[in-house]
């Protein structure tokens, strides 16, 4: 009886080990690729941070005060859009008044500001393949004003070039929605500040 | 603009200068065969910023003070 139970117990145990091992085999490499440490390649995170500042120092002359302003404050930028017939063409808020935010390194997301209904998602990238330092990948400020200026100067030619998809794929519909109540927020603060100054008597 | 870098310069001159004017025709030609595109910034009438895009060194308005290029736009993921 005693040897019976022994055998089965064995039994049990290989065939656990062999159902069990491939999984805690994969789960180990799993593990042991996170704690890895990966060296990058010609990656220099000083380097990196004036690439930024530049980046900055560029976006802040090209952008008007009120639109550095609020990527400075709120951290992205809102164009209004100028299609007569709406980023979806006629299908869906033609002929609405439409707007974009740009983020930096994330899809320009079209909304309708009167209702805060959001659009689309349209992911576009600026890769440089000559990967000058190592990357592709342009500084945050220098995607957002690469954005703002396809946008700004032809609308109709970098949203034909993105992919649209529709909201929710990539950036958090409510995180959208939470940026344009501090939207409405930031420029309600900045609006009282503009008649304060107007109404003030300047010093003789 | 570059990553890793931000703006760099490329070449700057007098478009009244004629071998300036050809140096910078040169190096207009070169970033866009690079596969760039290339942008004025500008301000209208009514104090509101924008881009122009243009295609060809002729394009350029004569105002203009700089022409900004960047990588060509993909479609992303």
């Amino acid at each position: 009886m005693l040897l019976a139970i022994s055998a089965s117990v064995i039994v049990v145990l290989v065939l656990l080990w062999e159902v069990a091992w491939p999984v805690a085999a994969e789960k180990i490499a799993c593990w042991r690729a996170r704690r890895a440490r990966i060296e990058v390649e010609g990656y220099d995170p000083g380097r990196e941070r004036r690439a930024e500042q530049r980046a900055r120092t560029l976006l802040r002359s090209c952008v008007n005060e009120e639109e550095w302003a609020m990527y400075s404050d709120l951290g992205f930028i809102r164009v209004w859009g100028g299609l007569s017939d709406g980023p979806l063409g006629d299908r869906d808020g033609g002929g609405a008044t439409y707007a974009y935010l740009i983020y930096p390194h994330k899809p320009i997301v079209a909304y309708l500001p009167q209702t805060r209904r959001l659009l689309s998602e349209y992911c576009v990238t600026f890769p440089d393949e000559t990967r000058p330092y190592g990357s592709t990948r342009l500084p945050d400020s220098d995607d957002v004003l690469a954005k703002w200026m396809a946008l700004t100067g032809d609308e109709r030619r970098i949203i034909a070039t993105a992919n649209m998809h529709l909201p929710g794929r990539q950036v958090d519909p409510k995180q959208v929605k939470r940026d344009l109540w501090r939207l409405g927020q930031w420029e309600q603060a900045r609006l009282r500040d503009q008649r304060r100054g107007a109404g003030s008597v300047p010093a003789p | 603009m570059k990553p890793g870098h931000g703006e760099i310069l490329i070449a700057e001159g007098d478009v009244d200068v004629p071998e300036e004017h050809d140096e910078l025709v040169d190096a207009f030609r070169e970033q866009l065969e690079a596969g760039m595109w290339a942008a004025v910034p500008r301000a209208d009438s009514g104090g509101r910023r924008q881009a122009q895009m243009v295609s060809s060194f002729e394009a350029v308005p004569q105002d203009a003070d700089r022409v900004i290029f960047f990588p060509r736009a993909a479609g992303g993921r």
